[in-house]
Order: C-alpha cells, then structure tokens, then sequence
C-alpha cells in the first residue's frame, strides 16, 4: 500500500511513522524470500548444465555403462533406456487405474463415507515416502519372484504416482458441470457412456497435465529402484528379465563414488535427467494452458 | 454431483424399462465395478505395504523388541540394532529443514497473494514449481560437491566464532572433515521442502475473504496489519498443515540425504555440524551389504517410516479437511 492511498487524514494518529516502517520492513522481508528461494534453483540449474554440458555427447548419451567407475570411457545408454521403459511402464500402469479410482470416488462414491475415506486415504498415500515404496516393492515382489527386473521398478513408481493420479481425475472431474451429465443421461445413455463419452473427455486435458506432472516427478526418483531394479553394464529393453537400470540410479552410483570420471558421469546424466524432467513438465504447462483457453 | 448418491456398486442404475433385454447393462455394471475396483486399490496397497514390510521385519522386532526403538546400539557385526540415532538423526534434519524453509515458505506465499503485481504471481509460482520438479538425487549432488565444499570454511567460522558460548558453541560445534553433517543435510532438505510447504500456504493465504482483508485496509491497518489481522489468523490450521506435510517430506526424504549427511551411525549429539545417519539414509547406505536381522532391522526402519510419515499425513490432511469446512468448501 502506498502513501497516497486516501487514508491521509491518518497519518496524524501517533505511531503511524512506525507502522509503516514496520510494514516496509515486513514487505522487504517478504519480497526477500522469495529471492533467497531463487538463489538455490539458479545455482542448481546453472551448475548442472555448466558441468553437464562438458560432459554430454553422442558416445556419452548411447554408450555403455563403465564396467570400472575410474575409468574415463563409459556413457549412459541403459540408463537412458531405462528410465524410459521403466517409467513408462509405471504411467502405463498408474495412470488408467488412477483414473478410475478417480471417476470412482467421484462420479461413484460421491456422497459416501468410503468414497471421502478412500479420497483421504489417496491424499495421506501421496506423504508415503519413496524408499517406503521401494521396500514394499522389494519384499512383496523381489523377495517372491526371487527376480530384480525393470518391471519391479516400474511398480514402484506406479504406486507413487496413483495416488497423484487419483487426486488429479477426481478435482478435473469435479469441474465438469453437471449439467453435462444430465444431458446426457436424459438423452438414454448409461452412466458408463456418460462418463466415457462426456465427462471425461471434459477433463482430459486437467488430467494429462496433472499425470504428465506425477510422470516428471517419478522420473526423477531414486530410492524406489534401488533394491529391486537390479543392474547392467549394457542396454536391456527387457522389463522382465534380467536386471536394469535408471538415470537416477547412474546418478546417485556416481555420486558416491570418490573417482573423478564417475563424479563427471553423474553431472553429465543429472543434465540428461533434468532435461527429460523438464519437458515433461513444459508439456504438461502447454496442455493446462490450452485447457485453460479452451475453457475460456 | 449429485446424480447418484447411492454407496458403492451393489447395483447398475438400471431403468425399468430394460428389464427383458438391457442393452449395455453388461458393459454399464463392469465398468461401475472396475472403477470400483481401482479405489479399492489405495486401500490394498496400504494395507499391502504395512503387511509385507511388516513381515520382512518381524525378525529384528523380535529380537530387539522395545530396545530397537530406545536404544543407542546400532553394531550389525554384533547383531545389536537399537535404531535410536537414527530416529534422533531424521528428527534434527527435520527440525533444521522446518526452521529454515517455514519463514521462507510463508515469505513467498505472502509474496505470490499480498505483495507481487497481479501479471508477476503466475511467473512466480512456475520458478517455485521449477523447484519440485530438481529430482533429490541432483540436489544431493549438487549438495555434496558444490554446497558441502562451499559452507565447510563457513561451518569452521561458525565453530571458531561461538566456542565457549554456553549452547551455541555446543550447536555449532562438531566441524567434520568433509561438511557432510546434519546441519548440511538440513539446509539441503529446507531447499527441498520450500516449494510444498510454498504451494499449501499459497492456497490458504488465497481464501482469506477479500472483505476482510479491504476491511481492514479500509480501517487504515498498513499491509503487514492486515496480514497479521486478517490473513494470518484466517490460516491457521491451513499454515500447521502446510508445516506437517513438509515435515513428511522432510522424514522420508532419502536420496539427497544419503548423498550429505556422512553416514556415521549411533551418532546423537546437539552438535549440528556432526555427521550423523537417518532412518531413510542408513536404509539405503547399508541395505546392500545387509543379510538376515540386519535386512530385517533395515526394513523395520521402513516400517518406522511409514508408520510416522502415515500419522503426520493423517493429522495433517485431517486439517485441511477440517479448515475447509469451516469455509465451507466442504467437498
């Protein structure tokens, strides 16, 4: 607020000097946050691609994993194709059983105790931690199937992004007016083929972008394929036999490794993975703006 | 919304006519039952992963019993597993990540509703949403070779400049070879929570009634009087929510920590540049060389973990819910 706001004739009343100091202050102090937040996220980034960008090449990007980590050869091909598969195969997973879950608790549920108990239940699930996750996955699966594999990994990260998933249907579908489904249930469809044909298509939009979001984030997680992906030297297209490995996996391999060429790997694929993060995120900004001018 | 109140799918919203032949009837059912179906799965998965992890751990359960949770005795070599720094080591992280990422929190969400001109507020979110999306494994790398190298001489000023101060000279004290430390671990993660704890707050902040807040302007308050008169007091509960959920993600975070807090088991001391060990960290540090109790003690950790991270999740989800009706955003 500034002086000349009308308010004038206040600015006798004692104290008023210090009360707009005070206010100064406070603003400054506000404003300052949010610049030490930005700090942090420019260092990061501008390390990451400065380090990264030495790093990065065509051998880099399709090579093989070094067998030796001082050894100054070796890319990060499998991990690329891992990440890929991996995550895939999660979203794949995830995001139709999310959806539905999601029309559940809303177009089903809506009203019941068990709906709101499970809609809380999926809100309280996206706090699981994920190397919580990753344990489950380990000794549900790894410890039964007696077999580490990508496809280990991939339900790992599909039980980090359900709830995400849910979450997301379940407020799109919530901005679908009702009117829509009236008309359509007045004009004799089902309540599936309302939902299919008129609902959802509505809420598209809202929830590619919040899943491409859940996507960007599973991505990027380590902890959940640690025990249970196992590991290769060269690239394995296989989600169910033998071992994989992901970008952060190389990443954080690399990291807590002492030798120098290791240490360059992990800045060089950290670049890779940011990227790959990055464009999931700026895909999934370009559909919610759409849906946004869409929806007027 | 409101079309079909009725609870879960024991029967297809079938009009009467379709009695002899009911066209899509097949279809309309299986569908209401597999969207049933995949609701159902949060609760099995919970349950799942409590049962199954639970198991694994039962092992070191029994044989630590109440020890595994109060002792000070983490020595795999001898088969003792009292998790007690562990627990300690997660709770300092925490605290030093709240204490440092809470004010900021607010800062930018006051920034994003009170403060930034209307065409800034939308940049502003994105760069803090850019934020969430730095996966922790490159926060912990960036931590651990650029952050760790950078503060270590600042650690040693610090230690230097208050030893013999009664208890800060005990805080700041415990300088370690490498700067990965609990304090580092902390700062790192407070970087990390800074955007949820941002984006819940930000959302609180935004229902304050506009009438209030014009109120209170209106009555001659500067704009830091009407924060604290109208906004602060409005969000509360939305405020100790948003706190709770970063405390969550702060509890489980692993990779990142893993990467910057030196790893040294049995560690609990006030001294915050000590290194140390938390539940997720030492999961993760020793679960590969770890075979029978020892795995089974590790898993237990896990079992910790989701059992704090389920009751922090529950009370403060039960918050949100709670503010909300008081609105009566009641959904």
């Amino acid at each position: 607020m500034t002086a000349a706001t009308g308010v004038s004739h206040l600015g006798a009343s004692p104290g008023r000097g210090l009360r707009k100091a005070k206010s100064s202050i406070a603003t400054v102090t506000i404003v300052g946050a949010f610049v030490v937040a930005l700090i942090p996220l420019a260092l990061i980034i501008g390390y990451v691609i400065f380090r990264g960008a030495s790093v990065i090449n065509a051998d880099f990007l399709t090579g093989e994993i070094a067998y030796s980590p001082r050894s100054p050869s070796g890319g990060i091909g499998p991990a690329i194709v891992g990440t890929l598969l991996i995550t895939g195969a999660a979203t794949a997973l995830a995001v139709p059983l999310g959806v539905l879950g999601g029309i559940w608790i809303h177009e089903y549920g809506a009203g019941s105790r068990l709906a709101a108990f499970v809609r809380f239940l999926a809100d309280v699930m996206t706090g699981v931690p994920s190397i919580v996750m990753g344990l489950f996955i380990y000794t549900f699966i790894v410890l039964n199937t007696k077999q580490t594999n990508g496809f280990a990994g991939a339900l790992a990260l599909a039980c980090l992004m359900l709830p995400v998933v849910i979450r997301t249907t379940e407020e799109m579908l919530r901005l679908v007016p009702d009117e829509q489904r009236e008309a359509s249930m007045a004009l004799g469809s089902r309540k599936a083929r309302t939902i299919m044909r008129v609902v959802l298509p509505a809420a598209t939009p809202g929830i590619v972008s919040g899943a491409l979001l859940a996507v960007a984030r599973a991505a990027g997680e380590t902890a959940p394929l640690l025990f249970v992906i196992g590991f290769t030297f060269t690239t394995n297209s296989s989600l169910f036999t033998g071992g994989n490995t992901a970008l952060p996996v190389q990443i954080y391999g690399n990291a807590a490794s002492a030798f120098e060429a290791a240490q360059d790997r992990a800045w060089g694929a950290a670049l890779t993975l940011i990227v790959l993060v990055f464009l999931f995120t700026i895909a999934a900004r370009i559909v919610s703006a759409l849906f946004v001018r869409k929806q007027g | 919304m409101a079309l079909d109140l009725q609870p879960p799918p024991t029967r297809p919203s079938a009009p009467r006519l379709a009695d002899e032949r009911p066209p899509g009837i097949v279809v309309d059912t299986a569908f209401r039952w597999l969207a049933f179906a995949a609701g159902m799965l949060v609760l099995v998965i919970l349950g799942l992963i409590l049962y199954s992890t639970t198991e694994q751990a039962w092992p070191a359960f029994q044989a630590e019993g109440i020890d595994f949770l109060i002792k000070n005795d983490w020595n795999p070599a001898a088969g003792s597993y009292g998790a007690l720094s562990f627990v300690f080591g997660t709770l300092l992280i925490s605290v030093i990540a709240l204490l440092i990422a809470v004010p900021i929190s607010l800062g930018i969400a006051l920034f994003v509703t009170e403060v930034a001109p209307s065409w800034l507020r939308r940049p502003v979110i994105t760069v803090i949403d850019l934020l969430a999306t730095i996966p922790s494994v490159v926060f912990g790398l960036w931590g651990a070779y650029v952050f760790a190298p950078w503060v270590l001489p600042r650690y040693e000023d610090l230690a230097n400049a208050f030893s013999g101060v009664p208890v800060l000279g005990t805080l700041f004290n415990g300088t370690p070879v490498s700067a990965r430390s609990f304090m580092t671990a902390g700062i790192i993660l407070a970087i990390m929570v800074i955007p949820i704890v941002t984006s819940i707050t930000r959302e609180v902040f935004a229902t304050t009634p506009a009438a209030q807040k014009e109120g209170a302007m209106a009555l001659g308050a500067t704009r830091w009087e009407m924060i604290r008169g109208a906004v602060f007091p409005h969000a509360r509960s939305g405020i100790t929510s948003a706190v709770l959920i970063g405390l969550g993600r702060a509890i489980g975070e692993t990779i990142a920590v893993v990467l910057l807090i030196g790893s040294l088991p049995n560690k609990i001391t006030a001294e915050l540049f000590s290194p140390g060990d938390s539940m997720a960290s030492v999961i993760v540090s020793q679960f590969g060389e770890a075979s029978g109790t020892h795995r089974s003690a590790l898993i237990g950790l896990g079992v910790l973990l989701f059992i704090i991270t389920l009751i922090v999740g529950v009370i403060a989800r039960g918050l949100i819910a709670r503010s909300d009706r008081k609105l009566g955003l009641a959904r």
